[in-house]
């Protein structure tokens, strides 16, 4: 499935905006893609497997925050960087 | 390598001829200034890691050539960073610090607070302070980091760390871990706020060592906790005499004594004894300097009466002279904990970093003042690079 990365995120992906990456839970996912650009999700999950307070995480167009949230191959993953900061 | 562009219009050094001397933490980034070894002519880097947030970077005494810097940003979680070439090309750590996953507390660390290299004798060995209020401690280098289990797991931590609730408006931070020169399991750390805890045994069981400390902030001066070290500072030939900028004061503890001395109760009444940094000299441990901030009223923390100024003691504490020459007039300067430095000239320079994104020098150890550089981000940490010797 499709995961669009958002810039603050891109320095793991060698730039790329969007990747392709395989699991059946959001988590799954995010390792896959974690195996594939080391430390990416240790930046955007913490070390109790919850998505850090500014993180944003959509199934297509649902927001979700619980990581166990079941996807399939047609879904779209989009990770945001919610607006905050200055 | 580095790109440096000359500073005040000085260039008589070329780029090759200086070296970086002091490593600056911003909210927005990090920047080097580098210098001859006379320290008239300064250079400045390009930044590193633009946008994001460094609170501390930290050269390796051991081989002079590592920096290890903590780094995050408004929404990333934090991590850490290692230089092998003085601040030219930088990685990431295999795995930063972190609590353990599924422990009870379910912590989750939101900074790197504080970064200290661990023993001579112990080379890639350093230490970490976070908020929440975790050590962490790694021995390769800072390239995979654990948590030191003596103290996040001590049965008194949430007793002594301010948790579940952090009061402090900016978290509760762990700071100034200390490592005794003379024995590499003896260490101090401070936690703002929290108190003094010292360990003999490499982080296995630790002690407060809080007596004499004054609070402003409870209701009565009681327990053995609960107190706010901002910064606290071991002379290294002198290493059992501690100095401490607290919330409430400025102290000194020469072991094996217990109890801090308010040296802070000599300092001018006008301008109390209320800061965030101490520095020490290098050769002589009778000599400090602070920078005083207004803690009355709502704590502007700003120079008391907008008059900037650094104080120095030449006695221990017994004695304080203001030095304010080449500072200006007029002045609501805030310089945090870890924005203050001295390097290990002779004389000794003493620099210090603002919240207004300005570096301030002084190469006869605090008598005349200068800037070296203004418009920077909000600066959290100002650190000594490459010694002159």
């Amino acid at each position: 499935m499709l995961v669009r990365i958002p810039t603050p995120l891109r320095s793991y992906t060698d730039q790329r905006a969007v990747l392709d990456a395989d699991g059946h839970t959001v988590a799954e996912v995010l390792f896959h893609v974690d195996r594939q650009f080391p430390g990416l999700r240790f930046r955007m999950v913490d070390e109790q497997n919850q998505l850090r307070r500014h993180m944003k995480v959509f199934v297509n167009d649902e927001s979700v925050r619980d990581l166990e949230t079941a996807v399939s191959d047609a879904d779209v993953i989009t990770i945001m960087a919610a607006l905050s900061g200055g | 390598m580095n790109e440096w562009s000359p500073l005040s219009g000085s260039s008589r050094a070329r780029p090759s001829e200086v070296a970086p001397r002091l490593l600056v933490g911003t909210r927005k980034g990090l920047w080097m200034l580098a210098a001859n070894a006379a320290r008239d002519d300064w250079w400045i880097s390009e930044p590193a890691f633009l946008g994001h947030i460094v609170t501390h970077v930290v050269l390796d005494p051991r081989d002079q050539r590592t920096l290890v810097a903590g780094v995050s940003t408004g929404h990333l979680g934090p991590t850490v960073f290692r230089s092998h070439d003085l601040g030219a090309t930088w990685t990431e750590a295999a795995r930063p610090p972190a609590f353990t996953t599924d422990e009870a507390l379910a912590r989750s660390l939101r900074t790197v607070f504080w970064l200290t290299p661990g023993h001579a004798s112990e080379p890639g060995v350093w230490y970490a302070g976070g908020s929440p209020q975790g050590l962490f401690r790694s021995e390769d280098g800072g390239d995979t980091w654990a948590p030191v289990s003596g103290w996040n797991d001590h049965p008194e931590w949430t007793t002594w760390a301010e948790w579940p609730e952090e009061n402090t408006p900016d978290g509760s931070l762990l700071h100034s871990l200390i490592v005794d020169p003379r024995d590499p399991a003896h260490l101090y750390l401070g936690m703002s706020a929290g108190g003094v805890f010292e360990s003999t045994d490499r982080g296995g069981e630790w002690t407060p060592r809080n007596d004499g400390l004054a609070t402003v902030f409870t209701p009565e001066v009681g327990p053995n906790f609960f107190h706010d070290p901002h910064c606290i500072r071991m002379h290294p030939l002198r290493p059992d005499r501690l100095y401490q900028q607290n919330h409430c004061g400025i102290y000194r503890l020469d072991r094996p004594e217990h109890t801090w001395t308010r040296i802070g109760d000599n300092m001018p009444n006008a301008i109390g004894d209320i800061g965030f940094p101490i520095e020490l000299h290098p050769r002589d441990p009778d000599i400090a300097w602070v920078f005083p901030m207004d803690g009355t009223d709502v704590w502007p923390r700003t120079s008391p009466d907008g008059r900037p100024a650094v104080y120095i003691t030449r006695d221990g504490g017994e004695s304080w002279t203001r030095l304010e020459r080449g500072l200006p007039e007029r002045g609501w300067l805030t310089v945090k904990r870890q924005a203050m430095t001295v390097d290990d000239g002779d004389p000794a320079g003493v620099y210090f970093g603002t919240t207004g994104g300005e570096v301030w020098s002084s190469r006869d150890e605090g008598a005349s003042w200068g800037a070296l550089v203004a418009h920077l981000p909000e600066i959290y940490a100002v650190e000594p690079g490459v010694p002159l010797s």
